[in-house]
């Protein structure tokens, strides 16, 4: 990040210089402190259908520390510009949001601007919220303060100098905020639509699959191009989808909704929290964003008949021996063909897009941490096998996998980057 | 012919190097502790160390282990005392059928020698990987927390 | 106790003894009857032996399930015979040894077997009493027996290894022998005996199992019951790495290794060429629903008479049901057979070596006496889970190596895909609430498929059907046991009351016995029920019990459990109001009402938005009657609670149209550490002199009763059919 840091410096100044103008822009008033409204006062259905709007944008994944809980906020968000602690979005009236209207929330979610009249930072995505139509947000604001009141203060941000001047953001509100709804495209279905409205806000699926400039902006000229989050790699979700086989919008839609296609893969890093959340959301808005989402990916190769499953065995078993007898007695006892996860119709690894990008950053992430899925429920798991094998072992297996299921060429340095995954270091 | 160090003694063994540790253990070390529970790293039946480190021995093959150090159930007692957590699970009566016992006093034991002041929520989240089936729960979790004493800490609450 | 005078019963016997024919015993006491399984395998060497050195055996047809049965019965056996338990030998079942007991299940062990070598023991030790007597030269009752010996008054002495001589066991029990006026090892928790060798490495289980030149083993089936495998060329299999031989016979498939790797990486390699469902498919419905679309036969459950209901009662009606449920043992099942002399010896962690010595000679066609079953410990098993029909692996297996053992283990997904599920099941109840808030009517009407298709026949077996032979019948259990309506007869004395139990024999997926059978089901529905029904008569869940309830020993039961919950000062349940959910909730049986009372109370908090329910602490009541060993009690119902939360809230076997899809642990997961609850506290009502209530199956139903009510208690919504999952629990809250 240092170009971006130069970059930051100079534009900084840049900044200040315009602040007086900025501020007579953007200065916000705060609005007026309510009674929290009690749950008789909203409808039940509006309640219902607001929950599973927030599953959809998977509002408890950032607003929930680890063991802490639901939704009262205090996760640190890691960003390039410091540690952000997520709110609590709990109806508590003195650390929650108990006191805001129905104005005030529909004010942060399109502007960014919290009841007090102070920017938010765009770690939260109103840059995706804003396209919200207001019958969801209307929702969404019933389901939030009906939950209930947690008091709990988000611990301090941790951001480098001069970011915790909150106006500078009014700057970025100017280039980068599109402010919404988010009008519908004519001659699209309704469904594609509703999805477009979904994916595009509050499910701001662009947020981690889009690369961002260095102001940590999405590049909206390479939306969905692919990005790194958490260090993990988000795959591309357009015509540069790596896939081998078509993403059609019921395989999107089964991958949403059970963290598992046929045809690709389990989810894995972020993305499992998402599916996960996506479960609880209302079928037919998963539906309709997996027609918008696989409409996005229209393009990519594999919309083109399907390749068969690529398995070069014998090629891999001869450039990396130590690999095969690794992957035989560690991996082959669910992934070889006749294993029982096999027998279930699960896909084989030549399908999962892990394999096929550039980076093997989210491969070995899932050999060394595993998949869980959460405590009492079905859903594809896997044990981690960070304890079990070296860092060059690893990276042989990582390598094996990458000779016997794809036909790209090896990932340099895999050595290095299990180590620097084990320090939990991230590009 | 490979070299395996189990329980501090070398061992000769005469096995294809993909062979999974489990299977080494019991049929040609006749080693009982590991159990075979699923073969696929989901209920810790066969859960042994290596090099301090409670592994899934059905998912470590043979050629993974290079020079490091496998400890087994039957290794835990020293000059033939009794050791802690086997002490404990006993004094406890920590067994219905018992399949799943020696895999959780394995992975007990990599906690209890990393840290013997373990919360009683840490000790829950990291004994999550080995299933029972029999419900023996609480017993085994009392046997944990009574070996943290023996071994000079104690579960928080 | 109207037996013979002790007198009389200890001067005649020796000298009767030799004569004794089988009728005597009869004539002998017109009232007095010999316990069931005594009255079965009357000889009192059957059961016990004692040799010179003092040695003592004991020998029962029951098996050591990880319930702790062997340590109860050398207790009963120690105390009656006033020895110490260490100077006790027991061997377990094993068709050629021991007395056939049938089957080890339906919490029937301490009842039959322990009840069996009570009487067994103090008939011995009346006939030692005896011999000592003639020793001594003085009355039978100038002699007084502890420690390994009789002793008489005036100092002389002689240990039961120097009287054996003078013994002969091999005579027929009398009924009504009196015990010993003191217990001195009943009633202690004594440590298990089997527990050692587990916590140690000891060998402890068949799967530990090493004879010399053994083989391993592994079968080839289909995904789940109901599939095949595909046909393929098994010449290629024969030449795989390692692989010592292939057997196959009709649709029978096994393979055979040196190493037991090789033997699985074979099957993997077998398993790859893809598998087809022959038969018709699977219903699209939940299967509790498809089930219900299928024939049923009515069989009447109970009748309690009573006047018709006031025409002016509250009427209440409600519907539980519950999925297919797995047992889910933790080891795969295992067998190790060895073929010798045209004969079969098995070591097999079966529940009944002599049903499954029947079975397996009508798969291998050999004579019963050909086939000898030893029961070895397996994985705990909940009921009819794969032991027999890999028993029968092995046995097929093994005959194509005459003279080498083989050791088949069944792998985890095989497990899971073929071991036979617990029914899914339906309760339908109606009631009457007359004007005093007490029941005026009741109806309990159970649809479910069978819950017993242990083998009796080849046919009962994989393997057997593998081999063509022909499916058993499946037949409903008939009351007081009942099957699918055990425990539908509510142990309420409710006035017009009826329960029917509609049977239905065709079984769209494998289902036995899964331990508790119905009553897990029936205790749900009808313990949920009468919350259900105070909440309308506006009463105390318990005080309604109570006000329904006349047996004594199940009112003290529920007082114990009432005190030490201290169920008046509980946390009153958050229900329909907003915030996190908090509850408490009871619930109450007799199982079978003819085993152990126990009633139980839970309090629980539940996350609204996840729907994840956590269980803050467990307090139960226990009455088996005369506990033997109270810590061994507490350990089952313990580990019967925790086993039944995790049934409650997580389980469901899944299905597509093809096959079962709960194939491992990550497609059908069970209660780990961090879903415990926090605590769990059992309280044992010790009935001294009373007879051993069966306490296995005691805690399924009231524990997923409890559950039931304190969520409904926390949330204000019922949920009544299982699991109540988190999903089901946000769906009934709506949001
Ligand atoms: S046997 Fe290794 S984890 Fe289950
Ligand atoms: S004691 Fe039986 S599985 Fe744990």
């Amino acid at each position: 990040m240092t170009r971006g840091r130069w970059l930051l410096a100079a534009s900084t100044l840049i900044l200040i210089a315009g602040l007086a103008f900025v501020a007579a822009e953007t200065w916000r008033a705060p609005l007026p402190a309510i009674v929290p409204p009690s749950a008789k006062e909203f409808d039940r259905a509006l309640i219902a259908r607001g929950g599973a709007l927030a599953d959809t944008g998977n509002c408890a994944g950032c607003h929930t520390a680890s063991g802490g809980r639901a939704l009262a906020g205090g996760r640190p968000l890691p960003t390039p510009f410091g540690t952000i602690h997520s709110t609590n979005i709990t109806p508590d009236v003195e650390t929650g949001i108990g006191a805001w209207s129905r104005e005030a929330f529909v004010r942060a979610m399109r502007e960014g601007i919290a009841r007090d009249g102070t920017h938010l930072y765009p770690a939260f995505p109103y840059d995706h919220f804003t396209n919200a139509t207001d019958r969801d947000l209307e929702a969404v604001y019933a389901y939030l303060l009906t939950r209930s009141a947690v008091s709990a203060r988000a611990p301090a941000n941790s951001l480098k100098w001069p970011l915790g001047f909150r106006p500078l953001i009014a700057g970025w509100n100017l280039l980068y905020l599109k402010k919404g709804p988010l009008a519908d495209q004519p001659g699209q279905s309704a469904e594609w639509n509703r999805g477009r409205n979904l994916v595009e806000g509050l499910a701001h699926c662009s947020d981690c699959h889009s690369p961002r400039n260095a102001w940590g902006a999405e590049k909206r000229e390479q939306a969905y191009d692919g990005a790194w989050i958490e260090g993990w790699y988000a795959p591309p979700l357009n015509a540069h989808s790596p896939a081998v086989r078509a993403w059609t919008a019921d395989e999107v839609f089964a991958y949403l909704r059970t963290g598992l296609s046929s045809q690709h893969a389990a989810a894995a890093g972020p993305m499992a929290g998402v599916t996960q959340s996506l479960a609880k959301a209302d079928d037919d808005d998963v539906r309709a964003m997996a027609v918008y989402v696989a409409s996005l990916m229209a393009a990519a190769p594999s919309a083109h008949p399907n390749r068969r499953a690529l398995d070069r065995e014998d090629i891999a078993d001869k450039e990396h021996p130590e690999g095969a007898m690794l992957f035989a007695g560690a991996c082959a006892v669910c992934h070889a063909p006749g294993a029982p996860m096999m027998q279930q119709g699960r896909p084989p690894l030549s399908w999962g897009t892990a394999l096929l990008v550039d980076a093997p950053h989210d491969t070995l992430h899932v050999i060394m941490e595993g998949l869980r899925p959460p405590a009492g429920r079905p859903g594809p798991a896997m044990p981690a096998f960070g304890d079990d094998f070296s860092d060059w072992q690893l990276a042989e297996i990582a390598a094996y996998l990458r000779a016997r299921y794809t036909k790209n060429p090896p990932w340099p340095d895999l050595v290095k980057t299990v180590g620097e995954l084990r320090r939990g270091g991230a590009p | 012919m490979i070299t395996l160090t189990v329980n501090g003694k070398p061992h000769e063994v005469d096995a294809d190097l993909d062979t999974p540790l489990l299977y080494v253990l019991r049929n040609d070390l006749a080693l009982n502790g590991a159990k075979f529970g699923c073969g696929l790293g989901q209920c810790g039946a066969c859960t042994v160390l290596v090099d301090g480190k409670p592994v899934f021995s059905c998912l470590v093959p043979l050629a993974a282990l290079g020079r490091r150090e496998v400890r087994t159930l039957e290794g835990l007692a020293a000059d033939g005392k009794p050791a802690p957590v086997p002490a404990a699970f006993e004094a406890e009566q920590a067994a219905q059928c018992g399949y799943c016992i020696a895999g959780m006093i394995m992975r007990a034991q990599a906690l209890l020698e990393r840290n013997n002041r373990p919360t009683e929520a840490e000790l829950r989240a990291h004994m999550a990987p080995n299933l029972c089936r029999c419900g023996t729960h609480m017993r085994i979790l009392a046997a944990v927390r009574r070996a943290a004493v023996a071994m000079g800490g104690g579960v928080q609450p | 106790m109207t037996a013979p005078t002790r007198r009389h019963v200890l001067g005649g016997a020796l000298v009767v003894a030799f004569s004794l024919a089988r009728g005597a015993v009869a004539q002998h006491d017109d009232k007095g009857k010999l316990p069931v399984d005594l009255a079965k395998s009357p000889m009192l060497d059957s059961w016990i032996r004692i040799d010179a050195s003092g040695k003592i055996t004991v020998f029962t047809g029951k098996a050591e399930l990880g319930q702790g049965l062997k340590t109860a019965l050398i207790q009963v056996a120690a105390d009656e015979l006033a020895v110490a338990p260490e100077s006790i030998d027991l061997v377990t079942a094993d068709t050629a040894l021991t007395p056939d007991e049938g089957v080890t299940a339906g919490s029937h062990s301490m009842q039959d077997s322990g009840t069996a070598i009570l009487n067994a023991a103090a008939n011995v030790r009346a006939l030692l009493a005896e011999a000592a007597a003639w020793r001594f030269a003085m009355a039978a009752d100038q002699v007084e027996m502890h420690d390994g010996a009789a002793h008489s008054l005036n100092g002389q002495s002689a240990t039961y290894g120097e009287l054996a001589a003078s013994l002969d066991l091999h005579v027929e029990a009398k009924p009504n022998m009196p015990r010993r006026p003191k217990s001195t090892v009943i009633g202690q928790s004594l440590p298990r005996i089997d527990i050692p060798a587990k916590v140690s490495g000891g060998q402890a289980y068949v799967q530990d199992m090493r004879l010399p030149r053994m083989l391993h083993a592994r079968v080839a089936r289909g995904p789940s019951d109901g599939t095949r495998l595909k046909d393929q060329d098994l010449d290629v299999v024969r030449k795989l790495p390692g692989v010592e031989r292939v057997v196959q016979e009709a649709g029978f498939l096994a393979i055979l290794a040196e190493k037991e790797w090789h033997a699985v990486k074979a099957l993997q390699h077998v398993q790859a060429i893809g598998w087809i469902r022959p038969g018709d498919s699977l219903p699209t419905a939940d299967i509790r629903e498809a089930i219900r679309q299928l024939p049923a036969e009515d069989v009447p459950i109970f009748a309690y008479p009573g006047p018709p209901a006031p025409a002016d009662g509250t009427s209440v009606t409600a519907r539980y049901s519950r999925p297919c449920l797995m047992h889910g043992s933790i080891g795969p099942s295992c067998a190790v057979a060895l073929w010798e002399n045209d004969g079969v010896t098995v070591w097999t962690h079966s529940q009944g070596v002599g049903p499954l010595r029947r079975s397996l000679s009508g798969l291998l066609k050999l004579p019963a006496d050909k086939v000898r079953c030893i029961h070895v410990e397996g994985s705990g098993c909940y009921g009819h889970n794969g032991a027999d029909d890999v028993a029968a692996d092995a046995a097929l297996a093994a005959r194509a190596v005459p003279g080498r053992p083989v050791r088949l283990q069944w792998m985890r997904e095989q497990e899971h895909g073929w071991e036979p599920l617990g029914s899914a099941m339906t309760v339908e109840l109606q009631a009457t609430l007359a004007g005093d808030g007490k029941v005026a009517s009741w109806r309990h009407d159970v649809w479910s498929n069978g819950h017993n298709s242990r083998p009796q026949s080849g046919g009962g077996l994989l393997a057997g059907q593998e081999l063509g032979m022909p499916k058993q019948r499946m037949r409903p259990i008939p009351m007081p046991e009942g099957g699918g309506s055990r425990n539908g007869n509510p142990i309420y004395a409710l006035p017009n009351a009826t329960g029917v139990f509609h049977f239905i024999e065709q079984a769209p997926v494998r289902v036995s016995a899964l331990r508790g059978l119905g009553a897990q089901m029936n205790i749900f529905a009808i313990e949920s029920f009468m919350d259900e029904l105070a909440k309308a008569a506006g009463s105390d869940p318990v005080a309604f019990r109570l006000a329904h309830l006349q047996d004594e020993r199940a009112r003290d039961a529920i007082q114990t459990v009432v005190d030490r919950f201290g169920w008046a000062k509980r946390p009153r349940g958050t229900g329909g109001g907003g915030g996190n959910g908090r509850g408490c909730g009871f619930a109450f049986a007799r199982y079978k009402n003819l085993a152990a009372y126990c009633a139980i109370a839970l309090e629980i908090t539940i996350d609204r938005d996840s729907g994840v329910i956590a269980v803050e602490r467990v307090v139960a009541s226990v009455d088996s009657g005369e506990a033997v060993n109270p810590d061994g009690i507490r350990n089952q119902i313990e580990g019967g609670i925790v086993q039944s939360l995790s049934w409650t809230v997580n389980e469901a076997v899944g299905f597509d149209t093809h096959h079962r899809t709960s194939f491992d642990w990550s497609a059908y997961p069970i209660l780990r550490f961090p879903q415990a609850p926090k605590t769990v506290e059992v309280h044992v009502i010790d009935r001294p002199r009373q007879p051993f209530l069966g306490t296995g199956e005691a805690s399924q139903g009231p524990a997923s009763a409890a559950l039931g009510n304190a969520v409904a208690d926390a949330l204000g919504v019922r949920v009544r059919d299982m699991p109540l999952s988190p999903d089901r629990l946000k769906g009934a809250l709506g949001s």
